[in-house]
């Protein structure tokens, strides 16, 4: 079960003709998909398109009503992969992953899909995960798009917008035989809004119905000769059938002014940030009003060599912005400008940053500079500058993304950090997930990350075996990268080169990083797909002869004690350990209505949480840096001799344990005390407790006279 | 800032800065529900994702006025990103994210209304620094009085936990009360309602939220007065205090004493008195009277080390239950179990034991080694039990044999040579000395960090003589006091004792 749930949401999937949809941006792609008559969809999570998969897997009832088949697929090559029903039959088809990295990953699929053709409307959903809130390298999808010649739309964001190029985008995709991608930016799958619904259709043929009339056409597939016949089709056929549809579909808009001396042309997507920065400049209105003519490219591949032309035309120059880098769009403009014999100026990126993610302040200082340079009359009077707050600056603390309160991810690493110390540093391979949170304050392990499931494979080429005094390598890995690749590229590259580094595999059940979605070695039941594999098992499998798996990663000694004969046996191979514990996140979210609802049937409830007693604590935080929890923090120090502040626990504490075993483990300090709160005890329980506790408040009382008989 | 702006523009926009948990996507649907139900078109983004484990997140929310629906304006174009000195209203859940509203130009004097909790939610650079690594919250207040139009700021915190509410209701509420919005109240709660989740809790959030942002308080900081002697011998150190000492003195050492006479007894709070003396007539004045303040100050707190007599005192009184139990948030109806994590070690065994028997064990390797794995493991020591609570009770009990103990004699072996360092510092520089006299914050903690924090200090008292030689003695120990603090591994010390030698 994901984090979030949908089952209101999917509600308004349901919608019909004329009903008002009110929702999120990746929501509407969502509706729009089934007003499409799709057949299939699929796909891997991952931010920010993670709510796309969480929906459709919570829609699993209408999707069945309207013959939908939905897969929670392995990865993104197998999503890719999926499209291949589009290409004999008439199939429309949608898959939607986080890009540019998911892309890397679809990317061999795509190249076969993108060169043998489809005949069904084929889909594939970007989130393309840039600028801030990003959490992966900074690239751009379009590359993909022009490589392997597929179109690319970039709806302006707007719920209406964006549900016209979903729907749109498969007919283009039929009438040039092409895979269509559809960018979504991280706030536009965000983006709250509402659109003019239409009614569900169902696929006029099913996935089902296809399978039982299977079409081969050898020309459809790649290999000679029909690869080299594939490349003359895209240049010859397709290219010239997806710019006609483009034209005569106006995927593209013109705003503002039919003539100008100057104009601006912008991928779809950064439509509304210029707007606001032409606003802000006098420019324009909050309605779009613009003063220069706009020529918004909701189809950024390919260009429309007429379009281009008729806007240029007549204009000394015009501002071409395009986010990110190589500015293919603009080589292509200016490659352009020189064929049709046009003078007009393509400007660019010698005015707009080289690189980094266009704002509406960045926009509107490249406005005004090109306003400066092309039409100086009409450069606002500009923006008073803010003064630097540099002492401020000083006194806000950077916050980077850390460990959940609870995490079971925490004990892991403070086992590493008390390994290490005994031992020295260890080169660390890092992964992709929640986990990777280690390279941050307060663990810093970490040395690199190649990529999701790739943690093994990224410390293959140390060979500890083959140096004197050389350490093992460790790796990290996700249940989730696990599944998604890590099995074969991490654990049989291994096992075949025959490896002598430790992995730890984080097996928390979920999913976790992109939203705590069900994997094969999840323990929850899923209804719709098959879970409670265990890790070790498929490890065994593999040829793995050394494996351990913890079922409690709070237990930091043990942690740490079986990570050090992983690193010290004399054992050769490659060695895993599989470190087990519910997602907290997810198990919170899962036991907490459980609890509430037995204490109030008046059932026996033990709530956990723990503490510190700020009289023994002495402001070290040595526990802080062995642990990084959130509920973990600081306060004034009690005792008015002392300066520094003392270690506080919040009531956001979970009673995971962490912190008192990594005080046990580091024998740090015993300030740590564990209450166990017991709702509705028993009638035997209650009695025995007033009889201690009797005792106990006598035995307290006669301290407390002697404690105030020798008191100032 | 910007006068490009038309001044009676039909535009809103608020930007929430949050912490992933603190409920920022509540609060920004209900103020989009609010918008969207009272005559305005509103549309709101965030960036969910890595950023919401823990990291600051930003919501950022844009309403324009609803045109007729008969008239044929065009749909607005709305931003999905905040633009420096273009937003009218932030919402920040916490004060260091009401400086990070302000460093990223949202607030501006011509429009912003800041509306801020003035709690600290620390971050890790904060929380995992040696000693003190706070920022100072006085210090973003005044840029935010300073930069927005109108500051609303009070602890919303507080305010939530009394409500027994989250606190974006509290947020929601101060919201209401600024009336940066133009819709009422009623507007407001039918939002929370619409919610349909804890409304009854969330109401009331809301309700004290708005009511505090319309009264503004003043948050006055309380300074605790020293303590008052209660007892006979109280009085006598007292009066002893206020005789022979100055009165820059006094509050330290009579918090010194009251720490003492908890810890030991008259005699011992009277010991270090005789200490503390012997620093203070060596003191020249300045600095109001620095050296012999910090002396007193880490006197006390050196002579009150916490050993294993000192913790079993601590964790079976009363008045430790009682908070406990507070902390917790006990209710009448449940029980409570208090399990401790204590992990003493052989080192702390023998040290707890009289000074001669300790040593003979500790001296003896082979002994040790057929010793230490009886206590190798920590113990899980339940002391709302019964065994549990009379064996700490034996210990603490054992206060009166402390003096005969091994920690006794090392203990006060080191700080007599401690003392003596100061006093002969101060005949010739008393700046240096003063700063030697606050050294000993590097000693705390227990076990390792103990030994850590112990072996640091030493190794700066060791090179204190040649300190001493060359000029600005007192800035160079200050230095290498920082430096043991700066890092786990006490890399920043080498280097900086490298340089000394």
């Amino acid at each position: 079960m994901a984090e979030r749930s949908f089952k209101k949401e999917v509600e308004k999937l349901r919608l019909g003709n004329g009903e008002i949809f009110e929702g999120e941006g990746i929501l509407a792609v969502t509706k729009a998909l089934l007003q499409s008559g799709v057949a299939y969809v699929g796909g891997y999570q991952g931010s920010p398109i993670s709510h796309l998969m969480d929906v459709f897997s919570d829609a699993d009832p209408l999707l069945r009503e309207l013959g939908v088949h939905f897969e929670s697929n392995a990865s993104e090559a197998s999503a890719a992969a999926m499209l291949a029903a589009s290409v004999n039959y008439p199939l429309r088809g949608a898959v939607a992953w986080k890009s540019v990295v998911g892309t890397n990953v679809a990317s061999d699929a795509l190249s076969n899909i993108a060169s043998g053709g489809v005949t069904g409307g084929t889909l594939i959903i970007i989130g393309e995960d840039y600028g801030e809130g990003s959490s992966i390298m900074q690239e751009r999808t379009h590359a993909f798009a022009m490589k392997s010649q597929m179109w690319l739309l970039d709806p302006r964001p707007n719920l209406t917008s964006i549900v016209d190029m979903v729907e749109k985008g498969f007919a283009l995709s039929e009438a040039s035989n092409t895979p269509v991608m559809l960018e979504m930016r991280v706030r536009a799958c965000h983006m709250t809004g509402e659109f003019v619904a239409k009614d569900n259709r169902r696929p006029p043929l099913t996935v089902g119905e296809a399978a039982q009339n299977p079409v081969r056409d050898v020309d459809r597939i790649v290999l000679p000769p029909a690869n080299f016949l594939h490349e003359h089709e895209k240049i010859e056929k397709r290219w010239p059938a997806g710019i006609r549809f483009i034209a005569e579909n106006h995927f593209n808009e013109w705003f503002g002014p039919e003539t100008d001396d100057i104009g601006i042309i912008v991928q779809g997507g950064l439509y509304n940030s210029l707007n606001r920065a032409l606003e802000i400049a006098g420019l324009s209105d909050a309605y779009g009003a613009s003063r220069v003519p706009i020529y918004c490219l909701n189809a950024v591949y390919p260009l429309i060599p007429d379009e281009v032309r008729s806007f240029c035309a007549g204009k000394t120059a015009v501002l071409v912005v395009e986010e990110g880098q190589p500015e293919f769009m603009e080589h292509e403009l200016n490659t352009m400008m020189r064929r049709a014999d046009l003078q007009t100026r393509i400007v660019g990126k010698d005015i707009l940053p080289r690189a980094g993610e266009y704002s509406a302040q960045v926009l509107y200082d490249g406005v005004v500079e090109f306003l400066r340079q092309w039409a100086p009359a009409r450069v606002p009077a500009g923006m008073a500058v803010l003064p630097p707050e540099p002492e401020l600056a000083g006194q806000v603390p950077p916050r980077p993304a850390g460990f959940c309160t609870g995490c079971p991810e925490r004990p892991i690493f403070s086992a590493m950090k008390l390994v290490q110390e005994e031992l020295g540093d260890f080169h660390v391979s890092a992964d992709i997930g929640c986990h990777l949170f280690s390279i941050l304050p307060p663990f810093h392990i970490g040395n690199t990350t190649m990529g999701y499931g790739l943690g093994t494979a990224g410390a293959s080429a140390f060979k500890p075996s083959e140096g004197a005094g050389a350490k093992r390598a460790i790796a990290m890995m996700g249940d989730g990268g696990f599944w998604h690749n890590g099995l074969t590229s991490g654990i049989g590259n291994a096992v075949f080169n025959q490896d002598d580094n430790v992995t730890i595999i984080v097996d928390n059940g979920y999913s976790a990083a992109t939203g705590g979605q069900d994997v094969l070695s999840s323990q929850a039941e899923n209804a719709t797909r098959t879970t409670n594999n265990p890790i070790e098992k498929a490890l065994r499998g593999l040829g793995i002869t050394w494996a351990r798996t913890l079922t409690r990663t709070y237990d930091v000694t043990r942690m740490r004690d079986t990570l050090r004969e992983a690193l010290t046996s004399p054992e050769r191979g490659p060695k895993v350990i599989v470190a087990q514990s519910e997602c907290m996140l997810n198990k919170q979210r899962r036991i907490k209505p459980l609890m509430a609802k037995a204490v109030s049937e008046g059932k026996r409830v033990v709530r956990e949480r723990f503490g510190v007693d700020p009289e023994t604590c002495t402001g070290d935080h040595a526990c802080i840096r062995l642990s990084g929890c959130p509920s973990l923090s600081i306060r004034a120090n009690p005792d008015p001799l002392r300066e520094d502040p003392v270690t506080h626990i919040d009531n956001s504490c979970v009673g995971c344990g962490n912190c008192g075993e990594v005080a046990h483990a580091a024998i740090l300090c015993p300030s740590f005390y564990k209450a166990s709160i017991t709702a509705n005890p028993g009638r035997w329980e209650k009695i025995g407790r007033r009889w201690r506790a009797a005792l106990i408040g006598w035995s307290q009382s006669r301290h407390a006279r002697a404690l105030a008989a020798r008191s100032f | 800032m910007t006068q490009n702006i038309e001044s009676g523009r039909d535009r809103i926009t608020v930007a929430i800065l949050a912490l992933g948990g603190q409920g920022g996507g509540v609060l920004a649907d209900w103020i989009i529900h609010l918008a969207n139900s009272n005559g305005y078109i509103a549309q709101g983004t965030s960036v969910p994702g890595v950023a919401q484990r823990t990291g600051s997140t930003v919501y950022y929310i844009e309403m324009i006025r609803r045109s007729a629906a008969s008239s044929n304006a065009p749909p607005p174009v709305l931003a999905m990103m905040p633009m420096p000195g273009d937003v009218d209203i932030v919402l920040a859940a916490e004060l260091a994210e009401a400086g990070r509203a302000i460093l990223r130009g949202f607030v501006t004097e011509d429009r912003t209304t800041l509306i801020g909790s003035t709690h600290r939610v620390y971050a890790i650079s904060e929380k995992s620094a040696l000693a003190d690594g706070t920022a100072s919250s006085q210090r973003i207040r005044e840029a935010a009085e300073r930069r927005a139009k109108r500051f609303i700021g009070f602890d919303m915190e507080e305010a939530s936990v009394r409500a027994r509410s989250v606190i974006s209701s509290v947020l929601f509420g101060a919201l209401a009360g600024s009336q940066a919005l133009p819709f009422d109240r009623e507007m407001f709660e039918e939002a929370i309602r619409h919610g349909g989740k804890a409304v009854a809790s969330n109401l009331k959030g809301f309700s004290d939220g708005a009511d505090l942002a319309r009264t503004r308080r003043e948050e006055i900081e309380i300074a605790s007065a020293p303590p008052a002697p209660t007892t006979e011998s109280g009085r006598a150190l007292a009066d002893r205090i206020a005789r022979d000492f100055d009165p820059a003195l006094h509050a330290t050492l009579l918090y010194g004493v009251a720490k003492l006479m908890d810890y030991q007894d008259r005699a011992y709070a009277n010991l270090y008195l005789d200490r503390a003396a012997t620093v203070a007539v060596l003191d020249d004045g300045r600095d109001g009277r620095k050296l012999s303040v910090e002396a007193a100050r880490y006197l006390a707190l050196w002579m009150g080390y916490e050993d294993t007599i000192r913790v079993a005192d601590l964790k079976i009184r009363q008045t430790r239950l009682q908070r406990v139990e507070q902390e917790v948030q006990l209710k009448d109806d449940q029980t409570l179990r208090v399990t401790e994590y204590m992990h003493p070690r052989l080192q702390e065994v023998c040290e707890t034991m009289p000074a001669a028997i300790g040593r003979a064990i500790l001296a003896r390797p082979r002994l040790r080694a057929w010793l230490e794995p009886f206590f190798r493991k920590g113990r899980h020591v339940e002391t709302t039990g019964l065994r549990w609570h009379v064996a700490l009770r034996l210990l603490a009990s054992m206060r009166g044999i402390r003096r005969s103990t091994l920690r006794y004699r090392d203990e006060q072996q080191r700080i007599e040579e401690w003392l003596g360092l100061v006093r002969a510092t101060a005949l010739t520089d008393s700046a240096a000395a003063a700063e030697i006299a606050m050294l000993p914050k590097l000693i705390k903690g227990y076990s390792d960090t103990f030994e850590r924090g112990l072996a640091r200090y030493q190794r700066i008292s060791a090179a204190v003589p040649a300190v001493l030689r060359a000029p600005e003695a007192s800035d160079r120990i200050a230095a290498l006091r920082a430096a043991a603090l700066a890092d786990d591994k006490g890399r920043a010390l080498d280097t900086l004792l490298a340089a000394e030698a």
